[in-house]
């Protein structure tokens, strides 16, 4: 853990030498996903609801998914771009050292421009949640944190999974957008609108239902049933992480080097 | 004019190279269109009015937007050019025996033209097949889908017109972060890429009509669908004939202001 912050910390001092373009980009990171957010208030505005859901019911799944999102993506960027180790041969390097190659994986890109996406995803979270009638109870606070937690989880397995592939196909595979970036797109919405068979594949497959629907049911009270049971839905959803973290485990062992 | 067709070959054939990673592209680009189709249909299914734009009209729409995806955004770019721009290797460029912006332009509209080559026609191809409602629709005549062929091609001239901007303004501010982001966050949003522009409340419409970029893309996808009548594409595309000669000669007039007061550094 102390490793995993003096990365952190070299990461935060190298990027903050380009202090301009730094900034713009954090700029940049806070708007893009604003326009998204904007087309949905629009959207809104025109149709006035989507299967029974509000405009704020939606905006608060919005902002739990792309809060988790944009979390995993400063966290996970070094499983992102994974295969740029590997074609230059510098996964060698990590392999030598005596630390887990999940930590210094995890420690070799950190992208602090992300926090602009993260702060206009809280900025629509505290919108969403000053407009909402809920009744809080300490096990939903509890419940719309383990969300958020188990998104980001979420999001970071498959960062492994697909950099886990590289291991074999050595250049990276843009096929893994489709459930990170594509993920993100679907899961802003309650998955209950989608069609039977991506709804079930997006619950039992890869997670998001765990964290976007079932607890999110329970926060707005649409069920009846016990708290605790839709409390442990978004861990559930989370421990798709450990499968991920054992295939990358065993990418590793049948790592071989490309030279150079 | 041979000079630039050249440059346009030679492009399209250095495009072609990458297959793989356009058809990861395509696989990608499947899924999205599928999200959004059914994010629509929800929407739809209980609308208390009848929205301005069908259903049909609004698949075919996000099936085009898919296809020609490369026609519409503004972060397809050339990072070559901005390298080029901020690295003062622009002095090459400058001893070619041909006008720059003819250059420049040439390249880039062979870019965008071989990347939608090579995903159009997978995508396209399985839209048709896909079960109803998914599906594409042809369009409702052939003098429509003429119409359609020819506001698209317009549509694709007046992007690279649009996007050789991007590039001038690189040579004022020496990095493109700043005016990618403006022209990323407007341009996509006003050519309707994340909500159709009939779906927009009016008073967006209104300055989505004024700006140039809803006739690269938004413009020509309705008339494919028959959503804008045969009179009203006749003169959308003469619309669209304005806007390029304007920005085209914008265009040049800026460059050759800004190549004239160049610097190039060391090197």
């Amino acid at each position: 853990m102390r490793l995993y912050y003096k990365y952190l910390l070299i990461l935060f001092k190298s990027q903050m030498q380009y202090r301009t373009s730094f900034w713009l980009l954090s700029v940049g990171q806070f708007f893009i996903p604003l326009t998204i957010f904007a087309g949905l208030y629009l959207l809104f505005e025109r149709f006035g609801q989507i299967k029974g859901w509000q405009f704020f019911e939606v905006a608060l799944c919005f902002a739990i998914i792309h809060m988790a999102f944009s979390l995993s993506e400063c966290f996970a960027r070094g499983f992102d771009q994974f295969s740029s180790l590997v074609i230059k041969g510098e996964f060698d390097r990590l392999l030598v050292r005596p630390r887990s190659t999940f930590v210094q994986v995890l420690g070799s890109k950190f992208e602090f421009i992300k926090f602009g996406r993260l702060l206009q995803s809280i900025i629509v979270l505290v919108w969403a949640l000053s407009n909402l009638p809920i009744e809080w109870t300490s096990i939903k606070a509890i419940t719309l944190m383990l969300m958020i937690v188990s998104g980001v989880l979420i999001f970071t397995g498959i960062y492994m999974l697909a950099a886990t592939m590289c291991f074999w196909t050595v250049q990276g595979l843009e096929v893994a957008n489709i459930f990170t970036d594509g993920g993100r797109e679907m899961a802003q919405y309650p998955l209950n609108i989608y069609q039977k068979w991506v709804a079930r594949f997006f619950t039992y497959v890869i997670p998001f239902g765990t964290v976007n629907y079932l607890p999110l049911m329970y926060i707005l009270g649409k069920t009846q049933g016990n708290g605790i049971i839709y409390l442990l839905t978004p861990i559930a959803g989370g421990l798709f992480i450990l499968p991920c973290f054992l295939f990358w485990q065993f990418g590793v062992r049948h790592y071989r080097s490309t030279g150079s | 004019m041979k000079v630039y067709g050249s440059v346009l070959k030679l492009r399209l054939s250095m495009g072609m190279q990458y297959r793989a990673a356009a058809l990861a592209g395509v696989a990608t680009q499947f899924f999205w269109g599928f999200i959004t189709i059914m994010v629509f249909e929800a929407f739809y299914e209980y609308a208390v009015q009848t929205p301005p734009i069908s259903l049909r009209e609004i698949i075919s729409y996000i099936w085009l937007q898919q296809a020609f995806l490369v026609f519409i955004t503004m972060w397809f770019r050339d990072n070559e050019l901005f390298e080029l721009i901020t690295s003062g290797n622009i002095a090459y460029e400058l001893c070619r025996p041909c006008e720059l912006y003819g250059f420049w332009y040439a390249k880039l509209l062979a870019q965008r033209l071989s990347s939608a080559i090579l995903r159009c026609f997978p995508i396209l191809f399985v839209s048709f097949l896909l079960p109803k409602p998914y599906n594409m629709t042809l369009p409702p005549s052939l003098t429509t889908f003429l119409l359609f062929l020819s506001a698209l091609l317009l549509g694709l001239f007046l992007l690279v017109a649009i996007s050789m901007f991007l590039y001038i303004s690189v040579f004022i501010t020496m990095s493109p972060a700043g005016s990618l982001l403006v022209f990323s966050i407007l341009g996509e949003f006003f050519a309707g890429l994340i909500i159709p522009v009939p779906l927009m409340p009016t008073w967006l419409q209104k300055i989505a009509n004024v700006l140039p970029f809803r006739w690269t893309a938004d413009f020509p996808f309705r008339v494919y669908s028959g959503h804008i009548p045969q009179n009203e594409a006749m003169i959308g595309i003469l619309i669209q004939l304005g806007y390029l000669l304007v920005l085209v000669l914008l265009g040049r007039f800026a460059l050759n202001r800004v190549i004239r007061k160049v610097v190039v550094q060391g090197g």
